[in-house]
């Protein structure tokens, strides 16, 4: 019997990608996706705020002022007759901005500065190392606090801010992942085939270290909202008329004894939004099957 | 051992020069001086003020001034006019150290054994009741929770007072609210380590030999499985002592914390520096400490 004519029987196994793996996994992880779709549903909402909301943000209502709430003002107003839940929708534009603008900042010095560290190795690599140690043992909140100081309050400053303390847990990590890479034997193959330094890195590097970056990244975006609420919170963040919601969680909590929902639902909104995030980053941990430290 | 501290020791004198010498270019550079805040003050009143503060001398001499005050302490403050940096410090230092003192207890006596339990068991209830009280506290973060509770026990139960630090009671909900944040951590990093420990081969060994439950834990997990947390703890730890700037800002606590943000505002240059300096030394002092726990936690590290 001739070998090629004979059918296959059985389906030849389709190869299971990382990715493919990965999202088998996650799917799986009913949590993550539910905290991945209240995400995109609260990011839209406050993306699309202008049309949600038949309240302008700063439409001043003095003489109803803090109203609890009602059906007009679905989330109260606040002291100076502001509704809330447009001011909620607005405030968490720049919460999720910051999230994403700052963990791009940190994403970006982190990957460079650690892929190079990585790729180059040597003495370079020790030194940027040492560096990053040293940053490490120096008071991050109080530079942010002296950062906001010295650049002002302008938000785009603010960004670069946060961001500019949030690189280094990335920088170690990418830095372990392509040292180790490099000496991996499908690497020295690839070099041994004559291929050149930039397709080994488009090729096989930076597939390789994505997993690691990508969980990473999403357990930052968290950690960077906290920091620009905190810093709204002490009032060295986003400045009046705007309002982020660390700032509005400021202004219930300066007046939670008479107006309690000025308070709870900001912090709701913000606390919500942490939760889903460290948890879609847990899952994408579990799921790309990555040992990142969280410190 | 007494090498490899002092060797230690010496490295930190240059990281703290990087902070000062950052810290003083930052402050001084950043739009606004210090009596900018003030309404108008007359350029003569100015100058003089400028002068009694040696804010008028070059940069450089202004540069090794701030660089000796700070190991003296003798700077006046701008503010708070008839007292100097060291002064501040030792006074408002020992309030930000009881409350961290008593924070860090209530965290880890939450926090280890929560993460104990839900190690011993993982993915069942007794895992899931407390991750997810964890996932909670990590979640309300201490500006949140801090405002809450003082609607909740103070305002609507009349329990404690609302702000201040006079009566033992006021060391309360500070305490509880920074405590059970630290706790959510120091629950999940016990869970990780604990359960990274119990898959090891020698635990194994161990169990087959018929040691105890209680052993095993006591005798061979422990000591591997508080890794994570002891490597955690050294920052955390630092932070809680020198002060949490938003609890005290809360609670209105007259603690280090508060200071330092009420001297960046105020562009109270000695009273930064000086804050900043003293926590970057704890921090650095803190590090070390962890170093040298790990060291004795983990055979494996050795104190070069």
């Amino acid at each position: 019997m001739n070998p090629a004519t004979v059918p296959v029987s059985e389906p030849v196994e389709a190869g299971h990608s990382l990715w493919h793996d990965a999202w088998a996994r996650l799917r799986k992880n009913k949590l993550a996706l539910a905290s991945a779709f209240i995400v995109t549903v609260l990011g839209l909402l406050c993306v699309a705020a202008p049309w949600v909301s038949p309240h302008a943000y700063d439409a001043q209502d003095l003489a109803l002022g803090a109203a609890p709430p009602s059906a007009k003002h679905w989330l109260g107003t606040d002291h100076l007759g502001r509704d809330q839940f447009t001011r909620l929708l607005y405030g968490g534009r720049v919460s999720l901005m910051v999230g994403a603008c700052a963990t791009g900042v940190a994403l970006t010095i982190g990957v460079l500065y650690g892929a190079i560290s990585g790729f180059i190795g040597g003495k370079l690599d020790a030194l940027m190392m040492r560096l990053v140690d040293i940053l490490y043992a120096l008071p991050f909140t109080l530079f942010v606090i002296l950062l906001t100081v010295w650049l002002g309050r302008e938000l785009w400053l603010l960004f670069a801010a946060i961001g500019a303390v949030e690189w280094l847990t990335m920088a170690r990590i990418v830095r372990g992942q392509v040292a180790s890479l490099k000496r991996m034997e499908f690497v020295e193959a690839a070099h041994a085939l004559g291929l050149r330094k930039r397709r080994i890195i488009l090729r096989h590097m930076i597939p390789n270290v994505l997993g690691p970056v990508i969980v990473y990244t999403t357990l930052t975006v968290p950690a960077v909202m906290l920091l620009e609420a905190f810093l709204s919170f002490l009032g060295l963040g986003v400045q009046p008329p705007m309002s982020s919601w660390g700032s509005m969680i400021k202004d219930g909590a300066d007046r939670m004894e008479e107006y309690w929902w000025m308070l709870v639902f900001p912090a709701g909104a913000f606390s919500a939004t942490l939760f889903c995030l460290n948890f879609l980053g847990d899952g994408l941990r579990d799921a790309l099957d990555v040992r990142a430290s969280k410190d | 051992m007494f090498r490899f501290l002092l060797i230690r020791l010496l490295q930190t004198l240059p990281v703290l020069w990087a902070v000062a010498t950052l810290t003083f270019f930052m402050v001084r550079y950043a739009p606004g001086g210090p009596f900018t805040a003030e309404r108008n003050v007359p350029p003569e009143i100015l100058k003089r003020l400028e002068a009694h503060y040696g804010l008028d001398k070059p940069l450089g001499v202004q540069y090794v001034n701030f660089l000796k005050s700070l190991v003296t302490g003798q700077q006046p403050s701008i503010r708070h006019s008839n007292r100097t940096v060291g002064e501040i410090i030792r006074e408002s230092f020992p309030v930000s150290l009881e409350l961290g003192a008593w924070s860090l207890l209530i965290a880890l006596a939450i926090g280890l054994p929560a993460g104990m339990l839900a190690a011993q068991k993982p993915n069942t209830a007794q895992d899931y009741v407390p991750m997810s009280a964890a996932m909670v506290g990590v979640c309300l973060p201490t500006f949140v929770l801090g405002p809450m509770v003082v609607l909740f026990f103070a305002l609507k139960l009349g329990w404690f007072h609302t702000s201040g630090w006079n009566t033992p009671g006021d060391r309360v909900l500070p305490a509880l609210t920074l405590g059970f944040h630290l706790a959510a951590y120091i629950a999940r990093l016990t869970r990780g380590g604990m359960l990274e420990i119990m898959g090891q081969d020698f635990i194994r060994t161990a169990r087959a030999k018929g040691a105890s439950g209680l052993r095993i834990l006591s005798r061979h997990a422990l000591r591997g499985g508080l890794l994570p947390v002891v490597t955690y703890l050294g920052p955390a730890a630092a932070g809680l002592i020198t002060g949490s700037f938003v609890i005290e800002t809360v609670f209105n606590i007259p603690g280090l914390g508060k200071y330092f943000v009420g001297s960046v505002f105020d562009r109270d240059i000695p009273v930064v520096g000086g804050t900043v300096f003293f926590f970057s030394a704890i921090i650095l002092f803190f590090n070390l400490l962890v170093d040298v726990a790990q060291a004795w936690l983990n055979p494996k590290v050795r104190l070069e």
